[in-house]
């Protein structure tokens, strides 16, 4: 049974939506700038789940006005990474929150193998699962 | 052809600049403009044409005769207190009202926040400058240091050529307005002529008269609740033109250090009488005696901070 056509990665925000064009990533954006959240764009190959940290495309931008700086960005790192998978975060410096307030994915790779469950035999009769991207089978850069 | 029968249809319909006018609220920043800022005609009569032809550019694309967006990137050309800051700031706000830039904002910026230090850090901090001024208004003060002829391998070449990159491509997202001295701004756009052509707006400001710069001096004074005295005025008047013919005289700057040291003495002059009542007038105005102890008058020399 395929309870996700397409192996869709579906992590962060609208991830369950089409993808998100690039007005409404604006508009997204924007949002983001109006609460004062600082806006970065992270890449990776390596989408699991666990794998928190993902690389950062330049520096966090910080006080910026206007969502076109950072669409800007999202742009050169798809033309950098057109098979990576690509997210905007913005982190919320609130003293207390200090942790990302938004998290979208803006590009994901042509093809996503999606994820196995992996079966481990342990003591006595226990299984342990994990889950294992198929993609990282493959050395980084060849992944999609 | 589709073009042709759309505008047949359109042609006879009439719009009323005289609401878009008024809904834009820009006569509003055009009065503001008119009170504040004292003089400056060439600058004032700049920015309305620039205002009538953003207003007219929209009504245009209401009939969809679309043109290209126009360019907005100005230099600034003057004589250090002429202004030029200040009315840097107005433009955002006058730009945002007229819907050509969304947030109206002002980056200030200079050389030293442009141009990095080694190979390959010009880039990023240019594009991190580019970046924050995006939807406002970009405003390099002092833009000929950014060239530097006598120094080949300056990395401010790197950055010009970003910011010219930036000024064709980017056109809907930033107006950068460059300022300077006028002969240094000349020397300047002479070794870069890519960028005199990439900005269409030329504005020079001109020194003030004796008398606007009194008018200046009455509104600083206004803005702090302070005022002269009728003997002080006249001896303001006489400052002026002493001052005027001396070095290092720029303009305002030098009205508001001149007013500034005034209210010093006023200040000293006050506490020297603190045994007897002072009243609400006596903390509003400056004496002539407050601007008559200034070393211009004495010995013709700039007080010892010549500003």
């Amino acid at each position: 049974m395929m309870s996700n056509p397409g192996n869709r990665l579906t992590q962060g925000q609208f991830s369950f939506l089409p993808d998100l064009t690039d007005e409404q990533i604006t508009r997204q954006i924007k949002y983001a700038l109006d609460h004062g959240w600082a806006v970065s764009v992270e890449y990776t190959d390596d989408p699991h789940p666990r794998n928190t940290y993902w690389e950062m495309f330049g520096n966090p931008m910080f006080d910026l006005k206007d969502p076109a700086g950072i669409l800007m960005e999202v742009n050169n790192c798809r033309k950098t990474f057109p098979n990576h998978y690509i997210r905007v975060t913005a982190f919320n410096s609130t003293r207390g929150t200090e942790s990302p307030a938004m998290s979208y994915l803006v590009n994901r790779p042509q093809q996503e193998p999606g994820f196995g469950l992996v079966r481990q035999e342990s003591e006595g009769r226990m299984i342990r699962y994990t889950v294992h991207s198929y993609a990282t089978d493959k050395p980084e850069q060849e992944r999609y | 052809m589709h073009e042709a029968a759309d505008l047949s249809d359109t042609a006879g319909e009439a719009v009323d600049l005289e609401a878009e006018f008024q809904a834009s609220n820009i006569q509003e920043i055009l009065d503001k403009l008119d009170r504040e800022l004292v003089g400056l005609v060439p600058v004032k009569t700049r920015i309305r044409e620039i205002a009538a032809l953003l207003l007219v550019d929209r009504l245009r694309r209401q009939f969809e005769l679309t043109s290209e967006t126009p360019t907005l990137h100005m230099c600034f050309t003057g004589n250090p207190g002429t202004g030029k800051t200040t009315v840097a700031m107005r433009m955002g706000e006058i730009l945002k009202r007229l819907g050509y830039v969304r947030e109206g904002h002002l980056v200030t910026v200079t050389r030293d926040d442009l141009v990095g230090q080694y190979i390959g850090h010009t880039a990023p901090k240019t594009k991190e400058v580019i970046k924050k001024a995006m939807g406002g208004v970009l405003f390099i003060d002092e833009a000929y240091y950014l060239y530097k002829p006598e120094n080949e391998r300056d990395y401010g070449a790197e950055s010009i050529e970003i910011l010219l990159q930036v000024m064709e491509n980017n056109r809907d997202d930033l107006v950068v307005i460059l300022a300077g001295y006028k002969d240094k701004m000349d020397r300047f756009f002479q070794s870069n002529p890519g960028m005199r052509s990439r900005i269409a707006h030329h504005i020079d400001f001109p020194d003030y008269k004796p008398g606007e710069l009194l008018s200046i001096a009455d509104l600083m004074l206004a803005g702090q609740n302070y005022r002269f005295s009728d003997s002080a005025r006249e001896a303001f008047t006489r400052y002026l033109a002493l001052r005027m013919k001396m070095e290092h005289f720029s303009n305002a700057r030098s009205v508001r250090n001149a007013l500034d040291r005034a209210r010093l003495r006023q200040a000293n002059r006050l506490f020297g009488r603190r045994a007897g009542p002072i009243t609400r007038d006596d903390l509003m105005t400056l004496e002539a005696e407050d601007l008559l102890a200034s070393r211009v008058f004495s010995d013709g020399k700039l007080d010892k901070d010549p500003v």
